[in-house]
């Protein structure tokens, strides 16, 4: 046979392999074409979606910083709770695992199940938080598909209402909402840090990828509040307002030499570990949010600009014979009772509001103005705590006589406790006003308002009022020297005073060398029945915090040798229970005239 | 000619090295990163345990709770002003 191998049309032959070679060609081109367009064009978005596959990007929860007292006892501590969520498409694809979960959670399988059909198409649902450590360990031993716990913090107080108004608290997500956890919430929180990690269809972490942001856990914060002496304010604050069928109550406690807030309790408190709804008025700090005139605690200061005049020295005779004084227009200032010729200690010590009035009418309205302003009053005091309240000061424009004569004696104006303690403590403090602060160590600078020849001299001036014949002689601490002024006011309300009072009491321990100043403001007391005075209500809370707090503080007595000169109790020292010697049983001197 | 041809072998040489380098220190790595992940873990856990022992402890320090117990229990009082004797050191 003959060969077969040749061709009979080797044209042909070229025209199959160049179709052939094209068909490849285009092939290759083709496959080059989707490979570029999947490797470069569209790379991002394959590998995108690839990654979203397995790779998550995992927030690393950081703990909030602690919060200390001065001596460092913790006040707020953020402990590691449990989060537990589930995936609601996986846990509706096993619905006879629901009522098991449901018993589990302690919640209805009903309500458990409408809820999780609500998100039927999402995958996240917090189940329930927060949820302790242990609980939620036996939770997840029950190995649920779809269900898994996260780590979160839980902010807890130890000292519980007693403090609560200061620090505040948080939300459930652990961010500060109200009070000092506000005021410091970014030095606190730190920063939640960010993971990579490799996770399987169920969730599970496998690997661990890569750290893409360092977390910063929150710095802790050394508060200036002394645990010791805030527990007995609060505990002696609570006890008078029971006493006394009171409304409400502040106390705040300074220390003279640096402005630090040692104290600052209200009364109505909450718990601030319960998250319960709260009654928005029992968290209210009421310390620094909520003003009151300040009636007769604001005479110092009148007396201060008064001897910053010159027209005034402390024995300036001044007569307030009748004891009432009739102003221009039918307004009538009135003592309680008639003191005829005094002198201007005997003002304060009387707390003679005519007495006030009249030294305020030879002085200028700027120049009162000034004074009070200088003292703070009508501003904020610095102290930087969240909602803190200016009070009211009216410009002096806008002063007639009648104005003036009732702001000399705490009236027409309104102001908080924390702006009446921080005055106090710049005439303790030599006459130099400093910001309180809530930090330890972090001390505001002090400037001066008066001469400290005038504030030694209003303070002396004070110190006759915690006498047998003062308005104050509750407030006596044994063994020390106290220096302070009673007020009593009437409750201001729309439309004028109702027959209600506020009972005050401002003063400053040890008198020969100011260490504390406290502040006690106690609201309603006796709801319209009931002793009412400052001297009553006020100043044995005063007493007997400050009795301890100058125990704790390990300050010596100044007061131990010095008898109270010229009373009939000569030979022993000033003591709350001491008798008020010269007057009759029907006149106490706790009594101050209360304008109508 | 042979010159080239150990040059060829050094480079491929290194870059397998490399390679391997690469793969190690990768390894490496992941297992500090691991390392890193159980430090922390301990430190925060130890860390929330000082926090809860912080948290009994001021909760058994509760002033009000000493109180009760100094007065009640044991039956202290706070000395009177008159009981304090005053020294100088």
């Amino acid at each position: 046979m003959a060969p077969m191998t040749q061709r009979a049309k080797p044209a042909n032959l070229r025209f199959r392999l160049y179709t052939v070679l094209m068909v490849l060609v285009l092939a290759s081109t083709a496959l080059v074409v989707r490979a570029v367009d999947l490797q470069v064009v569209r790379k991002d978005f394959y590998q995108g979606e690839g990654d979203a596959r397995y790779l998550r990007d995992i927030p690393i929860a950081v703990s909030r910083g602690t919060i200390f007292d001065r001596n460092g006892e913790p006040l707020a501590v953020s402990t590691p709770v449990e989060s537990i969520w589930g995936n609601p498409q996986e846990l509706l694809a096993n619905p006879e695992q629901l009522p098991v979960l449901a018993k589990a959670l302690g919640v209805a399988t009903a309500d458990l199940t409408e809820r999780l059909v609500q998100r039927k198409d999402k995958e996240f649902l917090y189940l329930k938080r927060p949820v302790d450590p242990d609980t939620a360990k036996d939770l997840l031993a029950l190995k649920i598909p779809g269900v898994a716990s996260e780590r979160a913090f839980r902010r807890y107080y130890p000292s519980g209402e007693i403090i609560a108004h200061a620090l505040g608290m948080t939300n459930i997500d652990d961010r500060g909402q109200e009070g000092l956890e506000l005021a410091f919430d970014d030095w606190l929180a730190g920063k939640p840090g960010l993971k990579r990690v490799i996770r399987d269809r169920l969730g599970h972490v496998v690997e661990n990828v890569e750290l893409l942001q360092e977390a910063q856990p929150g710095r802790d914060l050394t508060l200036s509040i002394d645990r010791r002496i805030q527990y007995l304010a609060y505990r002696e604050l609570k006890t008078a307002i029971l006493d006394h069928n009171a409304l409400s109550g502040s106390m705040v406690i300074l220390d003279v030499s640096n402005g630090e807030v040692l104290a600052m309790v209200n009364q109505p408190s909450f718990n601030p570990n319960s998250r319960i709804a709260i009654d928005p008025a029992y968290r209210r700090n009421r310390a620094v949010t909520d003003v009151v005139e300040p009636g007769s605690t604001m005479k110092p200061f009148t007396i201060a600009a008064a001897l910053e005049s010159g027209r005034w020295k402390a024995d300036t005779a001044i007569d307030t014979t009748p004891g009432t004084l009739q102003l221009q227009g039918g307004y009538t200032i009135s003592d309680h009772r008639n003191y005829g010729m005094i002198n201007v200690t005997r003002v304060i010590t009387k707390s003679s509001n005519v007495g006030a009035a009249k030294i305020a009418s030879t002085l200028s309205n700027d120049h009162m103005y000034d004074v009070f302003h200088r003292f703070g009053f009508g501003e904020v005091s610095g102290c930087g705590f969240p909602g803190e309240s200016p009070g009211f000061l009216p410009i002096s424009k806008s002063w007639g006589p009648v104005e003036k004569a009732t702001i000399s004696y705490g009236y027409g104006l309104s102001v908080t406790p924390m702006q009446i303690a921080q005055a106090y403590a710049a005439l303790a403090n030599g006459g130099r006003l400093r910001q309180p602060g809530f930090v330890k160590g972090a001390i505001n600078p002090d400037s001066a308002v008066i001469d400290p020849q005038i504030a030694e001299s209003v303070r002396t001036m004070l110190e006759t009022v915690i006498t047998p014949e003062g308005s104050g002689l509750a407030a006596a601490v044994p063994n020390f020297r106290v220096a302070g002024k009673t007020g009593t006011s009437r409750r201001a309300v729309a439309g004028g005073y109702e027959k209600r009072y506020v009972s005050l009491f401002a003063g400053m321990v040890p008198a020969s060398n100011p260490r504390l100043v406290g502040v006690v403001v106690i609201n309603d007391p006796g709801k319209g029945n009931g002793p009412y005075f400052g001297g009553l209500v006020s100043a044995p809370v005063f007493s007997k915090v400050m009795a301890n707090a100058l125990r704790l503080l390990d300050v010596p007595p100044d007061n131990v040798q010095r008898w109270y000169a010229g009373a009939p109790d000569v030979g022993h020292p000033i003591d709350p229970a001491s008798e008020a010697p010269e007057y009759p049983a029907d006149e106490p001197n706790y009594e101050e005239s209360v304008p109508q | 000619m042979s010159v080239r041809l150990l040059a060829m072998l050094v480079l491929v040489a290194a870059v397998i090295s490399s390679a391997i380098g690469v793969v190690y220190a990768r390894h490496e790595s992941r297992r500090h990163f691991v390392e890193l992940n159980r430090l922390t873990n301990e430190r925060d856990n130890l860390n929330f345990e000082f926090g809860r022992l912080q948290l009994e402890q001021a909760t058994w320090a509760e002033n009000n709770r000493i109180e009760q117990i100094a007065r009640g229990r044991l039956g202290m009082v706070s000395p009177s002003a008159a009981e304090m004797v005053v020294t100088n050191r």
